[in-house]
Order: structure tokens, then sequence, then C-alpha cells
């Protein structure tokens, strides 16, 4: 491990008395803190404001995004985030909106979080969603509060089981456990979809009726559609279960399939991976949920809501979104006007807009309403996209992931060769270099300058390597992408020490996992100077 | 693939767990080809010695730069014993999962789901087909 700072701390470039501001002089009475709020082991950094720039801009030049270049970090969706959410969120009638405004002064904003809610809700087939989770690990776990509570109000609370495949998340386990209920695990076939067997002894033995539900991601964490996904829902239904989506790989099924028309109860959404809100580092996520008619009672509140009917003809049909080609690329009736208002006339009352909490809702996740900021750029996508370029998002995220694929199965084991949605799984070794892991080979790619795919997970496949171009990469890219991988596999055979010691060419060389899983110490307070 | 080693005096579960049985205390670990997929062990947590299991129970998990796991037993009885040492050595799993690694010690009344559990050359055969 290097012991050598990169850059120093924050804390380490000033000095005492440096300041990057001149405070105005104070032009109210002073009060005297109580003594017991008075501290004096305050130490803040005393720099100057280009001190500061200059200290970011060096750490960021040590930083990857995908502002520079390829992501293929499967199950993360690191798609290009357009600079046009930005502005959108930068907006200081957005930007400057205080969470306690009252509804009466924060109409806009209530107006475009229910558009969102609609446009989520149509996009996945759901009657209701609710924004408030603040990631997808939270949208699981509203989810699954929801399950619980439906079975406990039907007086069936002995139903604790959750079904979940080998193949999933961690987080689902996590989330059924967080829950206070418990997984059962089922194994996947040989196509890298549920055993039927397993899920039918499940379902139909003496577990019956412990079935709580299931907890599916679609396509799979393979990236593999389940082509059994009616008959394991069916089934999940006929034991007295609800089914959850996993909706992590929602950006291989938008304007294909809409998992509330296959029979899923529930799912969430990562605005933070499908609909481009800013992810790894950038966050916060948003992990809003949709539900059928049956869990809408318990979502996580508040959603929105008109609450006062406008005068006539001034709500837009809510039938009026996606599929209506007379709108063109917009997404609602309001889009052919400003995005703000509704379709009512000059003169007409617009409806009112304000907070609610479902009847029997599970309660709050969250302070306030989620991260609202990230369904302002959630927003601004959908609506600068439209229902056809929605479509178009899928189709090439699933295009590019099947290109690599094919192109990438003629030096690498593709353990299921079968069309895949928006990713694929590989494995990172060879047999006739035996030294060479996974973990090599993503090094490696850092000399190439692409960000490494996913590693080790799923776990059922071994020295896995999950990759996920995304549907924002052109061809070039993508073919740049297979020629350093199949560089790397001639590496691997002639000079195998290349791969193991890289990277070579990163601002820092390969980390020491082992010590830092074991020794937890993050130094974020003075260094140099203690 | 298959350079794992395999002691033949032992049972194997097919979620890699190895036992041994002396008397009626049945010694358990995790192992070579678990220890070998998993990579650097980084940490291992155990239920306390006293405490009973029932057959099928999880005695503890571990945990590498790769995954963390659940660890089974086949047997039901009280834990005797843990392995403390490997709390601040982990990685003697990965050195020695035989040996040294082994983590807890169960005294049971009934040997008889050991019998159910698969030979060297099972679990190897089992193993060569993942």
């Amino acid at each position: 491990m290097t012991t050598e700072l990169l850059q120093p701390l924050i804390y380490d470039i000033g000095s005492p008395g440096r300041m990057g501001v001149n405070l105005p002089e104070c032009d109210v009475p002073k009060v005297e803190l109580p003594a017991a709020l008075m501290r004096e082991d305050l130490p803040l950094p005393e720099v100057s404001e280009v001190q500061v720039v200059r200290h970011f801009v060096k750490l960021s030049k040590l930083n990857y995004s995908i502002d520079q270049g390829l992501y293929p970090l499967g199950s993360c969706t690191m798609k290009y985030n357009p600079k046009i959410n930005e502005d959108a969120a930068r907006l200081p009638g957005f930007a400057q909106l205080h969470p306690l405004t009252d509804e009466s002064g924060s109409q806009g904003a209530l107006f475009l979080m229910r558009e969102l809610q609609k446009w989520l809700g149509e996009i996945s087939g759901f009657d209701a969603v609710s924004l408030t989770p603040a990631a997808g690990a939270q949208g699981e776990f509203a989810g699954i509060l929801m399950i619980r509570q439906y079975h406990r109000d039907r007086g069936e609370g002995q139903r604790d089981l959750i079904l979940v495949p080998n193949s999933a998340h961690g987080t689902n386990p996590a989330t059924v456990t967080m829950a206070g209920m418990h997984v059962h695990e089922l194994p996947s076939n040989d196509r890298g979809n549920v055993d039927m067997d397993a899920l039918h002894a499940a379902c139909e033995g003496e577990l019956r009726d412990r079935i709580a539900g299931m907890m599916v991601t679609v396509p799979s964490t393979l990236g593999l559609f389940e082509s059994t996904i009616l008959e394991v829902i069916a089934t999940v239904h006929d034991a007295g279960g609800l089914m959850y989506m996993d909706g992590a790989n929602m950006n291989a099924l938008m304007a294909a399939v809409k998992p509330g028309e296959l029979g899923f109860d529930v799912m969430h959404y990562n605005l933070h991976k499908t609909f481009s809100t800013p992810h790894g580092g950038g966050g916060p996520g948003s992990g809003a949920v949709g539900v059928n008619d049956k869990l809408a009672p318990y979502l996580p509140g508040p959603i929105v809501e008109i609450v006062e009917e406008g005068a006539a003809d001034t709500e837009e049909p809510v039938g009026a979104t996606l599929e209506s080609p007379e709108h063109g690329r917009g997404m609602t009736r309001a889009s052919q006007g400003s995005p703000l208002q509704t379709s009512a006339g000059e003169g007409d009352r617009p409806p009112l807009y304000g907070f609610v909490m479902p009847e029997k809702s599970i309660g709050r996740l969250k302070a306030f309403h989620g991260n609202f900021g990230m369904h302002l750029r959630a927003f601004a996508y959908i609506r600068v996209y439209g229902d056809s370029g929605i479509r178009d998002v899928t189709r090439y995220a699933v295009l590019n992931a099947n290109y690599l694929r094919a192109k990438l199965m003629r030096t690498y084991k593709v353990p299921y060769p079968r069309y895949c949605g928006h990713e694929f799984v590989l494995e990172g070794h060879f047999e006739d270099a035996a030294d060479v892991h996974a973990l090599d080979i993503s090094k490696r790619l850092m000399d190439y300058g692409f960000h490494p795919p996913t590693n080790y997970f799923p776990l059922i496949v071994p020295e896995a390597l999950l990759i996920e171009p995304t549907e924002t990469e052109t061809k070039v890219d993508l073919d740049e992408f297979v020629e350093a991988m199949e560089r790397i596999a001639e590496e691997a055979r002639r000079d195998p020490e290349l791969l193991r010691n890289a990277p070579h060419t990163a601002p820092v060389r390969r980390l020491d996992e082992v010590r830092a899983a074991k020794e937890l110490v993050l130094c974020c307070a003075p260094a140099l100077s203690r | 693939m298959g350079d794992w080693k395999t002691p033949a005096n032992l049972k194997y579960a097919e979620t890699d767990e190895w036992f041994a049985a002396d008397g009626a205390v049945v010694t358990i670990g995790i192992t070579d080809y678990a220890q070998d997929q998993l990579n650097d062990i980084v940490y291992v947590e155990f239920r306390d010695a006293g405490e009973e299991l029932d057959a099928g129970d999880s005695f503890g998990e571990v945990e590498s730069v790769k995954a963390a796991s659940e660890l089974y037993s086949a047997v039901a009885g009280e834990i005797i014993e843990v392995n403390s040492a490997l709390e601040d050595a982990p990685e003697t799993v990965n050195a020695d999962p035989f040996g040294a690694g082994w983590m807890v010690k169960v005294r049971t009344s009934d040997l008889a789901p050991l019998g159910g559990l698969m030979d060297a050359a099972a679990y190897d055969a089992y193993c060569d087909s993942r």
C-alpha cells in the first residue's frame, strides 16, 4: 500500500486564520449561546477560495466517471446522465423551494411529483406510486412491509416466508430479514431461470400456508428474462403469496413489458439507474415503489393527490399518457403546452395538489417527501424522451448488451449463451491461464481506460464479470471495449503478470482489499498535522 | 480446476462444510474448495459456546473480499467450543481449512445426519459439477 497521499486532506493545506470569505459586519443583536452548547474542539479547514477550488479539482481528476468513458458496471445501469436534468434541477423555483413551504406555495413541485407518479405507474402498469423511498433497498423494504401488512390485515399473519432465487441481489434477503420475515432460497436451473420444481415444491408443500410472497428481478441478475415468469407468478399467487419485482433491471423492460400486467403486485424503481439521476457518489438515489390496487392503501407516504378539484375540464384524463400517438413525443396532454400547467383553459381554476397519507399506509420512510431533486431529474428525463424515446432507451440498451455479448463470446466463456436483456455475464478465467482471475481482468481494463465491470456477482457464476453497457454508448465505444477485452485475453496467456499487477496507469496501483476489509480506518480528520 | 484437497476421513455437506466425529463431539469447518472459492477471508462470526443448535441451523457466518456466507451444522446439539482464534486471524481458514481453521465443536446425541452427507469422492464430484 502506498502511504504517500495523492492529495493532502483539506485540513492539511490551510493555515490558521486564512479565510475564503469576508463575513459582513453583524447587523443583528448578538446573543450568547448557552455555555453547555459551546464547544472548542471544532477543527474546520482554514483555506482560501482558490485552495478549495484546486483541492477539489485535483481530487476530481483522480476520479473516473461516466462523463469520461464507458462504465459497464453490471446491475448499476451507469448510463450517461443528460445535462438538461441538471438545468432543470437548478431552476430557482425548484432549487430554492424549502421543504416546509406550505402546499399553496409549492403547487408546481407537487404537480411535477404527481405527474411522475402517474408516468412511473404508466411505464410499469401499476395503479399507484409513492416517490418517498430514498433508494432501491428502501423501496424493497417498503414493498415487503406492505406485503406483510396485507397478510396481517387478512388474518394471515403466519405468512412469514419470502421466496428469493439464489441469483438475487444481496439486498433482497437483507430486506426480508429487516422486515422480520424469513428467506426461503430457490435454486436456478441450467438456463439461469428460477427452478420451477423447487418453486412448486415450496408453494404446494407443507410451507404453503407460510408463503408471504416472492422477490424476483426481471430480467434476472444474470441479465436473462425469466421465460417462465407467468407460471412463477401464478404459482405464488395460487399459494396466497404476493409478487415483488426488484426493478433494478427495468432498463431492459421499458415500453416492452409492464410488470403490473404480468401480474406483479409491487415493484420498486431505481430512478438513479433507469431514469438517469446521478449515481455512484453523485447521488442520492431514489427508489419509488409502484403497486396494484391490492396494496395501494398501504403505500408509504406522503403521496401527491388532487385534494381539491378544479373547475370543470381542468384535470387531464389519466389515460392520455404514453400511448397517445397524437401527442407525439410528449408523455401527457400537458406536454402540449407549458409542462408545469394543467390543461386548464384561460380563467379556469386549476386543481389543488396536496400531500396525502394512504389509508393504511405503512408510514413514512424518510423525512419530507423523498429525494425531490431526483424526482425532478427523472421527470426531466422522461419528459425529454417521451414515449417513443423511452422505448428506444430499452431497445438500444438490449441491442448494445447483445452486441457486446456476441462479440465477447469469441474470447470468453458465456455461461448462459442465449439472448440477454440489458446486461450479461462472462466467466473471467481461462483454462490455459489458471492464475488469472476476473479481478485481474477488471484491473487491467483500467489501463485501457475503462471502468471495470461488476466482479464476482451473481454469486452462482464462477469468476463472474457482469457487463452492462447501457444504451448511451455508440458502436465505436463498444468496439473499443471489445478490442481491449480481446487484448487482455491474449495478455492473460502471454504475460499473466501484466494482469496480476494491474492497474499500471491508475493513480494508485492494486489496492490491498484484504487489509481494507479488515482495518476499517477511514481518515477524515487532519492527518499530517497530528 | 480440481486442485483442492478433500481429506478421505471427513463428511461433507452441499453447503461446503466438513464434519469430523470423535465420539459424540463433531468438529465443523469449511472445505478447501469453499475457501478457494471465497478467496481471502476477512471476517468470521460464530454463535456462542453453550448455545443449542437444531440440525440445519446456522452456527455463524464467514465473509471474504468476494462474498458473505452462512455456515450450517448438519447435526443438532450444544456448541461446546468455538475457535475464537479465527476472529483475529480469519486468514487461517484459507491457509489450513481442515486443521487450525476448524470453526466449532458440537456435542450431539444423534450422529445419524452425518450418514446422509457426502464422502470425499462424492464431494469432489459435486464440486467438479459446479
